[in-house]
C-alpha cells in the first residue's frame, strides 16, 4: 500500500513540480474523508451513468426501428429513467416457494457488488488540486491534491478483471436458485460463455501492457500521450482492440453474445424467476459492466483522457473528464448500434468462435507483439 | 492500526468461511464459504503488500476455479448431503491433534525460527518483482511446472473423451434421453 503511496506521489510531484505538499502529508482524517467523498461521487456517477444508458437504449434502439421510444416523461423522455426507478420500487417483490432462498435473494446483491466495484480503480481524468482555503475563523480545508479516480494501485487492471470474473458467481447462482429448467439453461451457459471468453479478454490486453510496461491504468492511459493511442499501434494494438471488443461483449452477455437471456428460447434466461427490485439489480449490474467495459476500452486503446486541453485553469481540469466521457459514450453508443444490427450466435458456434477463433488471435497477437518490441528494443 | 484491523477483520472472515464449509450440509454452500476463504486470503495477501499474488489469488482460485467447482455441482444436482454423527475418535482425538498442532505451528514461528517481522512493502511483491525471479531465477522450475501443467490437461482429454465419440460422425448420433435438469433441487 505504502509503495502504491508513494509511486502514486512520485508520478504526481513529476506532473506538478510547483506543488509543495503531496498526499503523505495529509493526515489520515483527510485520506479517508476525501476518500468517502469520492466513493460517494463515483458511485453516484456509475449509476446515474446507469440509468442514463438505459434510455440511451431505449432511445437508439428506437430510433433504429423507427419510432420514437420514450418521449412523454420530460423532454425527450430524459426523466424516463427516473420513472423507471419509480416503478421498480412499487412493483410487487415475488418470492416463488420452490425457490433456494438465500441464494435466490444473495444472487442479484453479489451481480450488483462486483459490477460497481470494478469501477473503483477507473481514473477519470488527471487529478483535482483544490489550495489550503480558510472558511470563517476556525475550519481550514487543506490543499488538497488527489488524482481523480477512487485509488490509484499499481495492479489495477488485473483487479478489474478479478472482479469482473468474481461477476460470474450472481448470474450462475440466480440460475440456480430460481430451481427453474428456463433459468438453470440461461445460468449455465452464462457461466460457460463468461468463462471461456474471459480467457481471450485477459490475453486481448497483453500486448497493451507490452507496449506500455504497466499494470496501472493511470501508466498505461499516460503512455499514449500525443496520440501514440494503443488503438494506432498498427497492426498489434488494433488486433488486441478488436479482439478486447468482442470477448467484452461475451463477457457483459450483449448481442450477438445474450445467449444467457435469448428471449426466443429461454423466457429471460436466469432471471426469468425475479421481480421488481431484484431484476432491477440485475439490469444494473449490466449496465454497469457495460460501463466500466467502455472505460476499459476508453483507457486502454483510445488514450483515456487525453485530448486537447486549454483556457483558464478551470476549464483546463475539466477538459480532460469530457474528453473522457465522449469516449466511453462512443462505446456505449457501438454497444446498442451493435445490438440492433448483428443477429445472435448459435450456441456451438459462440464457443467454436471463442476458442478456435478469437483465442488463437489473441495468442498470436502476443508472440508478435513480443517479438517485435524485442527487435526493436 | 487500520492494517491490524483489517487483518483481524479478514483473518476471522477466513477462519468463519473455513468452518462454514465444514458445517454446511448442501455441497453449493460448501463451496460459496470455500470462495469467502479465498476472497478473504487475497485480501491478507494485499495487506502484507503481495498486491499481484491477491491479484491471481482472487483471479485464479475465486474466479476460474471455484466456478468450475460450483458449475459441477450445478450440473450434477447434488443435493444436501446427509448428517451423520461422526465418529467418537474424531472428535476426542482429532479436535485436540489440532489445537496442539496449531500451537506447535505458531510456536516454532514465533520462537524458533529466523524469520523476523518486516515492514509492508519490504518484500518484492508487485509483478516486476515476481516477474523477474520467475524469469530469470527459476525459469527452469517455472517452464518445468508449465510442461506438467500440460501433461496434466492432455491426461484429462484423454481420460474424458469417449473412444467411440472419434469414429463415429456427429449427426448420426441418436439424441438420449436428457437428464432432467432442475436447479435447487426438488425437495425444497
Amino acid at each position: 500500500m505504502r509503495r502504491t503511496r508513494t509511486q502514486a506521489k512520485a508520478r504526481a510531484r513529476a506532473h506538478a513540480p510547483h506543488k509543495r505538499k503531496t498526499e503523505d502529508s495529509l493526515s489520515i482524517a483527510t485520506f479517508l474523508i476525501i476518500s468517502i467523498i469520492k466513493s460517494v461521487a463515483v458511485i453516484g456517477v456509475l449509476l446515474t451513468a446507469v440509468a442514463y444508458s438505459v434510455w440511451l437504449e431505449r432511445k437508439v434502439s428506437a430510433h433504429i426501428q423507427n419510432r420514437w421510444g420514450p418521449t412523454r416523461v420530460g423532454w425527450f423522455g430524459l426523466l424516463q429513467p427516473l420513472a423507471d426507478g419509480a416503478k421498480f420500487i412499487f412493483k410487487e417483490d415475488l418470492t416463488q416457494p420452490h425457490v433456494y432462498k438465500p441464494l435466490y435473494i444473495a444472487a442479484p446483491m453479489i451481480a450488483m457488488t462486483f459490477a460497481i466495484t470494478s469501477i473503483s480503480v477507473v481514473p477519470f481524468g488527471n487529478s483535482i488540486y483544490i489550495p489550503e482555503t480558510h472558511v470563517g475563523h476556525f475550519f481550514t480545508i487543506p490543499e488538497i491534491d488527489t488524482p481523480l479516480e477512487i485509488t490509484d494501485l499499481n495492479i489495477g487492471l488485473l483487479l478489474i478483471l478479478g472482479v469482473t470474473s468474481m461477476g460470474v458467481y450472481g448470474v450462475a447462482l440466480a440460475g440456480w436458485a430460481s430451481n427453474n429448467k428456463y433459468s438453470l439453461l440461461g445460468g449455465l451457459r452464462a457461466s460457460a460463455q463468461m468463462i471461456s471468453y474471459e480467457v481471450s479478454l485477459g490475453l486481448s490486453l497483453i500486448p497493451v501492457l507490452i507496449k506500455s510496461g504497466s499494470l496501472s491504468l493511470r501508466a498505461i492511459v499516460e503512455s499514449q500521450a500525443h496520440l501514440h493511442w494503443n488503438f494506432f499501434y498498427f497492426p498489434f494494438g488494433t488486433v488486441a482492440f478488436f479482439t478486447y471488443l468482442i470477448s467484452a461483449y461475451a463477457e457483459t452477455n450483449r448481442t450477438p453474445f445474450d445467449l444467457p437471456e435469448a428471449e426466443s428460447e429461454l423466457v429471460a434466461g436466469y432471471h426469468t424467476e425475479y421481480s421488481a427490485m431484484k431484476f432491477a439489480m440485475f439490469f444494473m449490474a449490466e449496465y454497469a459492466n457495460m460501463v466500466t467495459v467502455a472505460c476499459l476500452a476508453t483507457l486502454l486503446f483510445f488514450g483515456g483522457w487525453l485530448g486537447p486541453v486549454f483556457g483558464p485553469p478551470i476549464l483546463a481540469m475539466v477538459l480532460p473528464i469530457i474528453w473522457f466521457c465522449l469516449k466511453v459514450f462512443f462505446f456505449m453508443f457501438l454497444y446498442v448500434w451493435v445490438r440492433w444490427t448483428l443477429p445472435r450466435f448459435r450456441y456451438d458456434q459462440l464457443m467454436a468462435f471463442g476458442w478456435k477463433v478469437l483465442l488463437p488471435v489473441a495468442v498470436a497477437n502476443i508472440v508478435l507483439t513480443s517479438l517485435y518490441v524485442a527487435m526493436t528494443s | 492500526m487500520l492494517h491490524l484491523i483489517l487483518f483481524l477483520f479478514f483473518g476471522v472472515i477466513c477462519v468463519a468461511g473455513a468452518i462454514n464449509l465444514l458445517a454446511q450440509s448442501h455441497p453449493i454452500n460448501s463451496a460459496l464459504s470455500l470462495i469467502v476463504v479465498m476472497a478473504s486470503l487475497a485480501g491478507e495477501y494485499l495487506l502484507l503488500g503481495a498486491e499481484f499474488l491477491a491479484a491471481v489469488q482472487v483471479i485464479v482460485y475465486a474466479g476460474a476455479i471455484m466456478v468450475l467447482f460450483v458449475i459441477t455441482i450445478m450440473l450434477l444436482n447434488a443435493g444436501a448431503e446427509e448428517r451423520t454423527r461422526g465418529s467418537r475418535v474424531a472428535i476426542l482425538l482429532g479436535v485436540p491433534g489440532v489445537m496442539i498442532g496449531a500451537v506447535l505451528i505458531a510456536w516454532t514461528l514465533l520462537f524458533r525460527s529466523n524469520t523476523t517481522s518486516v515492514s509492508i512493502g519490504a518484500l518484492p511483491g508487485g509483478p516486476q518483482a515476481i516477474a523477474r525471479l520467475l524469469f530469470h531465477q527459476f525459469l527452469l522450475p517455472f517452464e518445468i511446472t508449465s510442461v506438467l501443467i500440460l501433461i496434466a490437461i492432455m491426461g484429462a482429454v484423454v481420460l474424458a473423451s469417449r473412444p467411440d465419440a472419434v469414429a463415429k460422425p456427429h449427426h448420426t448420433d441418436t439424441p438420449k434421453a436428457m437428464p432432467e435438469l432442475v436447479g435447487a433441487g426438488k425437495e425444497r
